[in-house]
């Protein structure tokens, strides 16, 4: 019967490996994309007080909650939950603490698998010589399976796998000798990396290198303060959003980690330690790499239309396109540690998720550490090929909604609530301060009681009910419409537009616009669309069609939403992503089944 | 730079910075609890 025994080897490999499962690919992607569409400066001021109000109470509330749970041999939050209080539902509320990290996984791992490949892409110098555009498509045909960059076939599947095997290989030798060894060596090299390209970003200069603007033009614009911003609800909720991502709260890893925590041992300057480092990654490193080399070359205004598409548009579209400038043995110095910063954020992150799936199969159905391993692996795989394969459909974003949004919104202000109201805040209390090395000022009592539910209570009703244009004002007047992208709009497929059936032999115009041009590209057809937007300029977008369908215009066409664009068999988006949501259900469903089973398994045992 | 932006900036960096480190040397000066503790690396004969 395998045992699960693990240890952390050392103290300062317990805090990197927590602080590599916060620093991720948000602290370069999201953040600095969040902090450019919320108005720049007017971001930071909400973005820190949510850390101090929001952030370090969560992160007490989860080192507390797993070293709470270890003690009884529990290493995830199902059954730490049901044994902080004996209502039984708490267990399956716990089952976010497994699914999450399973669900998110899937889809993370493949981003990780985008930044391997960019390393190596960086070394053989595939981006040289080519311009803005040709970069920008590169990466819309890397994510194109069908279409090689390299003469690789089916590249982007290959890096998945690829580094799926690592994670896995890696969780298999156990927190120590796996876990902590990557953090001790990927912590400081992202550091490293990080610096040197803060330091590039900082000290851009206009005309030199082609930038057309100073460095400091992009950090001025994110750090002008904007007190008006305090009383934008929208911006308050990006910035709770963001701290939720980058410590990665409400997901179970924290918990799992401080599980291998013994009781007199620091929790308290632990998780004070690991915050502030993913801080100092985010803040310091995160601000000053991505807004000012973007803006130094592009511009405000052309950086921000870009972060419309996201983090993910700007690291892989236009980011190696940018290095470039600096020369050939320069833009593949900065490729390799912007890309390779990526790889150990990402890496240190994804190896977090994996290992409450380890902990649980181990803790609950004695598996063997190697077995479990790649049992996650494998899971990862089935879950995770969806949104490689039908990238481009939606997959891989409805992933991130429910999994790596709303999942971990909604757990972290159940377990909140659970911690300071229904196990209690006086053995919550004990449970944090238990030998501890630093003292933790009273005032956290209050803050872990009232505040930091109350605020977590808020961005789950803001994310439910959000308004369309993120116009609170109009939240109780005739006037209000849900957001297309708030929880309640999600789940009605609000703004799907016309193409609402799974199977049609005709798809329809999404948009108003005129035909410009209907053409081939690289064995792929397109309908392209112009359309003038708000600020009066020409916007195309292109609608993709299968060689068996047949346009049904021409080139000057006027078309409006609803207006057949082409006909012959369609399977339209809304197929991929209902069907994304049935097979996360069931994911949930198969976990909380094991959970009822491993309840009974250690009840009959007498071990609960 | 604008000089608040300037100002906002240092202030938030250079504390960002120093409490980590602050947190981080914390770390490193604390006593070690005595065996048995939750890391293998400082038993005299590790598992």
């Amino acid at each position: 019967m395998a045992v699960n025994n693990e240890s952390w080897g050392s103290r300062v490999g317990l805090i990197l490996a927590m602080a590599g499962n916060a620093v991720g690919l948000g602290n370069f992607l999201r953040f600095p994309v969040q902090a450019v569409q919320n108005g720049g400066g007017a971001f930071i001021l909400p973005y820190l007080i949510c850390f101090l109000l929001m952030g370090i109470p969560l992160l007490f509330i989860e080192w507390g909650v797993g070293r709470y749970g270890g003690q009884y041999g529990y290493h995830t939050t199902p059954l730490t939950f049901q044994k902080m209080n004996r209502m039984k539902f708490w267990k399956y509320i716990g089952v976010f603490g497994i699914f999450s990290n399973v669900a998110i996984a899937a889809y993370y791992c493949y981003i990780e698998s985008w930044t391997m490949s960019y390393v190596y892409h960086s070394i053989i110098g595939t981006f040289r010589g080519l311009d803005q555009h040709q970069v920008a498509s590169f990466f819309t045909n890397y994510l194109d399976i069908g279409t090689s960059t390299t003469g690789i076939p089916f590249e982007a599947v290959i890096f998945f796998v690829f580094c799926l095997v690592l994670n896995t290989w890696i969780l298999s030798r156990g927190l120590s000798k796996g876990i902590e060894t990557v953090a001790k060596i990927g912590m400081p090299l992202l550091i490293i990396f990080g610096i040197f390209l803060a330091i590039k970003g900082i000290t851009l200069k206009a005309g030199s290198d082609g930038a057309i603007y100073d460095g400091t033009v992009g950090l001025n614009f994110l750090w002008t303060p904007h007190f008006d911003s305090l009383s934008n609800p929208k911006v308050w909720l990006a910035a709770a959003g963001q701290i939720f991502f980058t410590l990665s709260l409400g997901q179970g890893s924290v918990q799992c980690y401080a599980s291998y925590v013994k009781k007199k041992d620091d929790i308290a300057l632990n998780s004070m330690s690991a915050g502030w480092m993913n801080e100092f990654v985010e803040v310091v490193l995160g601000a000053s790499i991505i807004i000012p080399i973007s803006i130094g070359y592009l511009g405000i205004d052309r950086v921000v239309e870009l972060t419309s598409q996201g983090g993910l548009g700007l690291g892989f579209r236009t980011m190696p396109y940018l290095f470039q400038q600096w020369g050939p043995a320069l833009g593949a110095i900065s490729g390799v540690a912007f890309f390779g910063l990526l790889f150990f954020a990402g890496i240190t992150s994804s190896l977090a998720m994996g290992t409450p799936v380890l902990s649980f199969l181990r803790d609950e159905f004695n598996w063997g550490r190697r077995s479990a391993a790649w049992a996650f692996g494998l899971t990862v795989l089935v879950l995770g090929l969806p949104t490689v394969l039908f990238f481009q459909s939606g997959v891989f974003d409805e992933y991130d909604y429910w999994a790596g949004t709303v999942s971990l919104v909604l757990f972290a202000m159940l377990e909140a609530i659970l911690f300071a109201w229904v196990f209690g805040l006086k053995k919550g209390w004990k449970e944090i301060t238990a030998g501890a090395d630093i003292k933790v000022a009273g005032i956290m009592k209050y803050i872990l009681k009232y505040i930091t539910p109350v605020m977590l209570i808020l961005v789950f009703a803001g994310s439910l009910i959000r308004p369309a244009g993120d116009d609170w004002s109009t939240l109780f007047s005739k006037n209000y419409e849900l957001h297309n992208e708030s929880i309640i709009g999600q789940v009605i497929h609000k703004g799907r537009g016309p193409n609402t059936s799974y199977f049609a032999d005709r798809f329809y115009a999404e948009n108003d616009g005129v035909i410009d041009s209907i053409y081939s590209r690289e064995g792929r057809n397109y309908i392209a669309i112009a359309a003038v937007d708000s600020k009066g300029e020409t916007q195309i977008s292109e609608v993709r069609y299968g060689d068996r369908n047949v346009p049904l215009v021409q080139k000057g066409h006027m078309v409006k939403v609803g207006d057949p664009l082409y006909e012959g068999s369609v399977i339209n988006k809304i197929f991929f992503v209902d069907m994304s949501r049935l097979l996360l259900t069931l994911v949930f469903i198969l976990i909380s089944f094991m959970v009822y089973k491993a309840y009974k398994k250690r009840v009959k045992e007498g071990r609960f | 730079m604008n000089t608040i932006a300037l100002i906002m900036m240092i202030v938030t960096q250079t504390l960002v910075t120093a409490i980590m480190v602050y947190y981080f040397i914390r770390v490193l000066r604390a006593k070690p609890k005595p065996e048995p503790d939750s890391f293998l690396f400082n038993d005299d004969d590790p598992r």
